[in-house]
């Protein structure tokens, strides 16, 4: 079953979490329309990880329901996986694989078709294309961030759920999830994210949730903001940047997804 | 793990005496001393490593049934833990001065590997989460695969030495593999999940 036009592609009704006998989160509930992004906030330990892994399937709720397009996240828990893209705050991925290695695995646990291009398009998206073939062992933190975004992306997935995706990133790599972030939404696509930035949030976000020992404290709704275009980027979105540590990140046209690879499923 | 396996073999040869009558009764446990704890080196790395990555959690994410990841972690385990078993073997025919029949040997220690393989590696999951596994991973795993260890020492020496009125040993470590199977595919998704 899936989400009828008009139903919230989100629901989260009483949601409540415990490990052992301490309470994490103590009756969530939250909506999410389609192509909306909303961004949690709150302190250290208020939830928001915890909450993200639920939605991603990694993590059973104690109580209350979660349904993503339609499905539950308990009882469908493997189709709602194909749903979701997940960055959280390891990389996940193989420091001994290459980057494209490592998305080449993962695509074929997706069992994504064409994989291989799909694979180098979004290496080319993250502007890792020219270490394709280094290991991601060798990554600086940011480069592991692009890869782990790449990672998110490979399977084209309608949710994002993004946990701090700007750790890390320098302030190309801020702008270049800006832009796929805005892409993921032309196309549909459905993100929630946590941030600790006040003003990311605002700039991204058409709600921002703060927790606070588990509750939901504050709703805020924001003006859906514009979006940004490759113009935005310090380099004008053409030629090379040359980083300290990022040396061959290399930051082409980042405006548009690479034509017949959308950035989420049709 | 292969050189564990080698040094307790070598060490069982030189500590005990192995004249032609003690020797089928001593042979075996010494054979499956050394296979249990070469064994547990391995098992404590299966999930280990992925949980420090958070490659873990990435296999969790992925739109594939738990039982496969298990099954795919036990398979791994059974080919390390197999290559070890055909190094060890041949030094232990040597060492203990056996002649052996190979096939019904090797069918022992599948089976006898298998139940240690998959009761280890659902413990592995377990014991990776907390910070003492590789105390704790024995402590778990031991006490449970007794009967296949008994069984896989006992259908060795009856191999060695044909015994009279034996029970069926290679039977009842079928039976144990069954149910150890069954019940670590099942409980395996509960146990990487929290």
């Amino acid at each position: 079953m899936t989400a009828s036009a008009g139903d919230p592609y989100l629901n989260i009704a009483g949601l409540k979490k415990s490990f052992g006998l301490k309470p994490v989160l103590r009756g969530i509930d939250l909506t999410l329309l389609r192509g909306e992004r909303l961004a949690l906030m709150g302190a250290n330990g208020a939830g928001k990880t915890t909450l993200l892994r639920i939605l991603a399937a990694l993590t059973q709720p104690t109580a209350g329901n979660v349904t993503i397009d339609g499905l539950d996240v308990a009882r469908d828990a493997q189709q709602v996986r194909r749903l979701v893209g997940f960055v959280g705050h390891q990389p996940y991925l193989y420091d001994e694989l290459t980057a494209l290695e490592n998305l080449l695995f993962f695509g074929k646990m997706y069992s994504v078709k064409d994989a291989r291009a799909r694979a180098f398009m979004l290496l080319q998206r993250v502007g890792l294309e020219k270490r394709a073939s280094d290991r991601a062992g060798t990554f600086s933190r940011g480069m592991v961030q692009r890869l782990s975004l790449a990672r998110a992306l490979l399977h084209a997935p309608n949710l994002l759920l993004l946990d701090e995706p700007d750790t890390g990133l320098d302030q190309e790599g801020v702008q270049l999830v800006t832009l796929i972030l805005d892409e993921h939404r032309a196309g549909g696509g459905t993100t929630l994210l946590t941030t600790h930035q006040p003003e990311r949030a605002r700039s991204l976000c058409d709600q921002i949730v703060t927790l606070s020992g588990g509750r939901i404290v504050h709703v805020d709704l924001t003006p859906t903001r514009e979006v940004s275009t490759c113009r935005d980027l310090p380099c004008g979105g053409q030629g090379q940047v040359h980083h300290e540590n990022d040396e061959h990140i290399s930051h082409t046209n980042h405006s548009h997804p690479v034509e017949g690879y959308p950035l989420r499923t049709p | 793990m292969g050189l564990f396996a080698i040094i307790v073999l070598v060490i069982f040869n030189f500590a005990f005496d192995l004249r032609v009558d003690t020797t089928a009764a001593v042979a075996p446990g010494a054979l499956w001393v050394a296979f249990v704890f070469a064994s547990i080196l391995g098992l404590g790395r299966t999930i280990a490593a992925e949980r420090e990555k958070g490659s873990l959690d990435r296999l969790l994410l992925c739109p594939v049934d738990r039982k496969a990841i298990y099954l795919a972690k036990l398979l791994g385990n059974m080919l390390f833990i197999g290559v070890v078993e055909l190094v060890a073997l041949p030094i232990f025919a040597i060492l203990f001065n056996l002649s052996l029949q190979a096939g019904p040997l090797l069918l022992i220690v599948l089976l006898g590997t298998l139940g240690i393989a998959a009761v280890g590696t659902l413990f592995s999951a377990m014991a990776a989460a907390t910070q003492a596994r590789e105390l704790l991973l024995p402590i778990l795993i031991f006490p449970l695969i007794v009967p296949v260890v008994i069984g896989s020492v006992r259908a060795t020496s009856d191999l060695i030495a044909p015994i009279a009125n034996e029970p069926p040993w290679l039977g009842l470590i079928a039976a144990f593999d069954v149910i150890f199977l069954s019940i670590s595919m099942l409980t395996f998704e509960f146990v990487v999940e929290e």
